[in-house]
């Protein structure tokens, strides 16, 4: 009488922090596997033509959440250190359904110890920019970032 | 009025690198936009930017509908010697801006 009355609620308890550790588990893994990845962009598979970027140095900072598509700061940077190792030659900045994917490329001709480059871009709407940095030997590296677009960047006037 | 506003730090160390920051006045038109008669404006967009340090070329960027009006850049350049930043655009119609900064190396 006096077992049962002690393993009854040890399994109750056993079993609840179970479902509660599944339940904190099972949304986080599809965001984890999406952020390993970049966004199809038919302008970006062209550019990488077969190659793969690594998904690492790069960074693109763009705020979650744009009220206003028309002017939205950007800033995007490769982790250094550059010398004597292989320097930063161009990055390359794709949009996911902007009419033109191509939003800039900003190119160093020469050497740079920090290479970061701040703008402001326009967004058609909600969607993913995918940043691609291009080393001097061609080890590609890339980023990705999602970007909630409230009023649209190409709309106004119409 | 000027084209463009243009901030370089007053004196700059040697073999560091320097913030550039740059504000040239242009509409950026995407193209995608009608005036009041309903005709499409034409896309007239800054295509290519370039920025010369010493008559060197240290940064250049192409541009495209997806830079917001008014294009602000900020980029770095390593400090040689003192002299001058040049900087030039172009449009679509081939319209040709550009500005300078001079550049104090201590």
């Amino acid at each position: 009488m006096t077992t049962n009355l002690q393993s009854r609620p040890s399994r109750t308890r056993r079993r609840l922090l179970q479902s509660a550790a599944a339940v904190a588990l099972v949304p986080w893994l599809p965001a984890n596997a999406a952020a390993d990845e970049l966004p199809e962009i038919p302008a970006l598979t062209a550019f990488l033509a077969g190659r793969k970027p690594r998904l690492a140095r790069v960074h693109l900072t763009l705020p979650q959440l744009a009220d206003n598509g028309q002017t939205v700061p950007m800033k995007v940077s490769v982790d250094g250190p550059f010398a004597p190792g292989p320097r930063v030659t161009a990055i390359n900045l794709f949009s996911e359904a902007n009419p033109v994917p191509e939003m800039a490329v900003f190119e160093f001709p020469v050497a740079v110890d920090r290479a970061e480059v701040d703008s402001r871009v326009r967004l058609a709407t909600t969607q993913r920019i995918v940043a691609v940095a291009t080393m001097s030997d061609g080890a590609l590296y890339a980023t990705a970032a999602e970007v909630i677009v409230t009023i649209a960047g190409c709309m106004d006037g119409t | 009025m000027p084209d463009a506003r243009i901030s370089v730090p007053p004196s700059v160390a040697r073999g560091k690198p320097f913030e550039v920051r740059i504000i040239i006045r242009h509409a950026m038109e995407t193209g995608y936009r009608t005036d009041e008669s309903g005709k499409s404006i034409p896309r007239n967009v800054i295509k290519t930017f370039t920025c010369r340090y010493n008559g060197d070329v240290v940064f250049s960027a192409r541009l495209s509908s997806g830079i917001a009006a008014n294009p602000y850049l900020r980029f770095f350049v390593t400090a040689k010697d003192s002299g001058q930043l040049a900087f030039e655009w172009v449009d679509d119609n081939g319209v040709r801006g550009g500005d300078s900064a001079a550049v104090t190396v201590a």
